[in-house]
């Protein structure tokens, strides 16, 4: 593989950049594999990558109905963070981060990863109590952690709304200084490029139409280019996670909602942070390209539309403009929508099924981007070894019949509310 | 914008309603014995297909009934509400 560099950069402008290597093959599919990950998105590709480098599996397939990077790795905001209170939330998440500071080293291609610091606004002292617990509960699972007064955060993000007589003042925040951004595309370019330097074959535009099992083991898929055999199948495809399940007669703790985002207008450079609203769901920070990158809440209801409407992307924007008021002075310059497999106690799963050689890795919510390498990493190896890593032991399958739910934001069942 | 068609109230937009889910899922049977199964069913588990998808809402800026509503959960068509109690 051609390896990136300040040099090789230098070299191919010489040549008017007409000599670079493929970043990876477009392969046809063999007809067997010792796995086959479902799902060409970051999750997916990262379990490949992480498949072929620590337990030197190589005869991997990774099969994509679209485009890689096309789903929800290619429509995020970026965010990456490990400011959660519970051990399991945050002791993968921070296992993560460390995969994050290297990634680009790693990988040998720039992912952007840019740690500059989340703000989570703080609205009332019983909120600033609730941050101090959590600030605590994460400092003892080694994560950073400030929990900041109304001066300290109105010296990190002067343009917020710090008048007096407001709906919802800011009494503070709590601030994890390590949590940052990456340029999303790059992840999944990134572990595709050197998963199939290793051996693995990327097949785009192959669609899963059914299973072969036979006694409770898996032995196969169905697809639109023909029948693959493999020994263990990974699924990884979030939004669709309901849709193959219907396939595999498996119901699974996990509704299919839908989120939207948007960017404003490119501006100037103004926001050095992630910075959410503590009284709702809304969250911002601003692009390299200078567009403010916003979301918040989902639309509310079942959907599998990939398009969302109107009434929740106003709602989202005005808990923005009573953050930041300056946000009603942009234009909009782009709004989507993705489809969101949300779990029942907001946690995800990655874990065996009781079909012999079939793995499970979803309920992602709104929050998978940060997972992506450790997602892959820990799934890697409950695939590779049929069991699943420490890391990942809580967000087993089964824990929602023996009541073992992580609900780290207490919202119990109904996903669809923010 | 969705605009349903509330059985008591008509045609309204989506803002006067709040969601409720899935409307197929049955409680288990009070005062009988219920297995871990059925309880994790009613609880937890959810077709959540692509398509048809029969669901509760509740019109809480109207009339603050709780209603049906089929809907396509891939389009956002709206084919049939009906009252609560009614059964398609």
């Amino acid at each position: 593989m051609q390896k990136y560099s300040v040099f090789s950069l230098i070299k191919n402008a010489f040549k008017g950049h007409k000599d670079w290597e493929v970043a990876w093959k477009d392969p046809t599919p063999k007809s067997e594999y010792d796995v086959i990950i479902i799902g060409g998105g970051g999750h997916g590709l990262a379990t490949a990558y992480y498949l072929a480098k620590e337990h030197n599996i190589t005869k991997v397939a990774i099969i994509e109905k679209g485009w890689i990077g096309g789903g929800n790795v290619g429509r995020n905001t970026t965010i990456i963070r490990s400011n959660y209170m519970h051990d399991e939330n945050g002791l993968f998440s921070e296992f993560g981060m460390d995969l994050w500071r290297n990634m680009s080293q790693d990988l040998n291609f720039n992912v952007m990863f840019s740690p500059r610091g989340i703000i989570n606004l703080a609205h009332s002292d019983a909120q600033m109590n609730a941050y101090s617990r959590r600030g605590n509960s994460m400092r003892l699972n080694g994560i950073d952690a400030v929990l900041l007064n109304r001066e300290e955060v109105k010296k990190i993000i002067p343009m917020a709304d710090f008048s007096e007589n407001v709906r919802f003042p800011i009494f503070g925040g709590l601030m994890q200084p390590s949590a940052g951004t990456a340029r999303h595309d790059a992840v999944a370019w990134g572990y595709a490029r050197q998963a199939d330097s290793m051996g693995v074959d990327i097949i785009q535009n192959c669609e899963v139409t059914g299973f072969d099992i036979s006694n409770g083991k898996i032995l196969g898929v169905r697809t639109s280019k023909g029948d693959i055999k493999a020994k263990k199948i990974g699924l990884c495809v979030a939004g669709s996670t309901n849709i193959l399940a219907e396939k595999l007669n498996m119901t699974l703790p996990i509704e299919t909602h839908l989120l939207q985002a948007c960017v404003s207008e490119p501006i100037k450079p103004i926001l050095d942070n992630v910075v959410t609203f503590g009284a709702g769901h809304f969250y911002c920070s601003q692009s390299d390209k200078g567009e403010m990158v916003m979301g918040g809440d989902l639309d509310g209801y079942n959907s599998y539309a990939q398009r969302g409407n109107l009434p929740t992307l106003q709602h989202v924007l005005t808990e923005g403009i009573a953050m930041f008021p300056f946000l009603s002075k942009l234009k909009m310059l782009r709004t989507w929508g993705g489809i969101m497999d949300m779990s029942m106690d907001g946690s995800p799963i990655i874990d065996k099924t009781h079909i012999d050689g079939l793995y499970l890795n979803c309920g992602w919510c709104y929050g998978g981007f940060k997972a992506t390498p450790a997602s892959g990493w820990t799934f890697a190896h409950t695939i590779a070894q049929d069991r699943p890593h420490e890391l990942n032991e809580g967000y087993s399958l089964n824990r929602f019949s023996t009541g073992h739910l992580i609900d780290e934001k207490g919202l119990g069942t109904k996903t669809w509310i923010s | 914008m969705l605009h349903i068609k509330c059985p008591h109230c008509g045609l309204r937009s989506q803002n006067e309603f709040s969601y409720g889910g899935d409307a197929t899922i049955k409680r288990p049977e009070l005062n009988k014995e219920v297995s871990d199964q059925d309880w994790d069913n009613f609880v937890y588990l959810r077709k959540s297909p692509r398509g048809k998808h029969l669901e509760l809402w509740q019109h809480i800026s109207g009339c603050r009934q709780w209603i049906k509503v089929e809907r396509d959960t891939l389009t956002h068509e709206i084919f049939k509400t009906l009252k609560a109690n009614e059964e398609l």
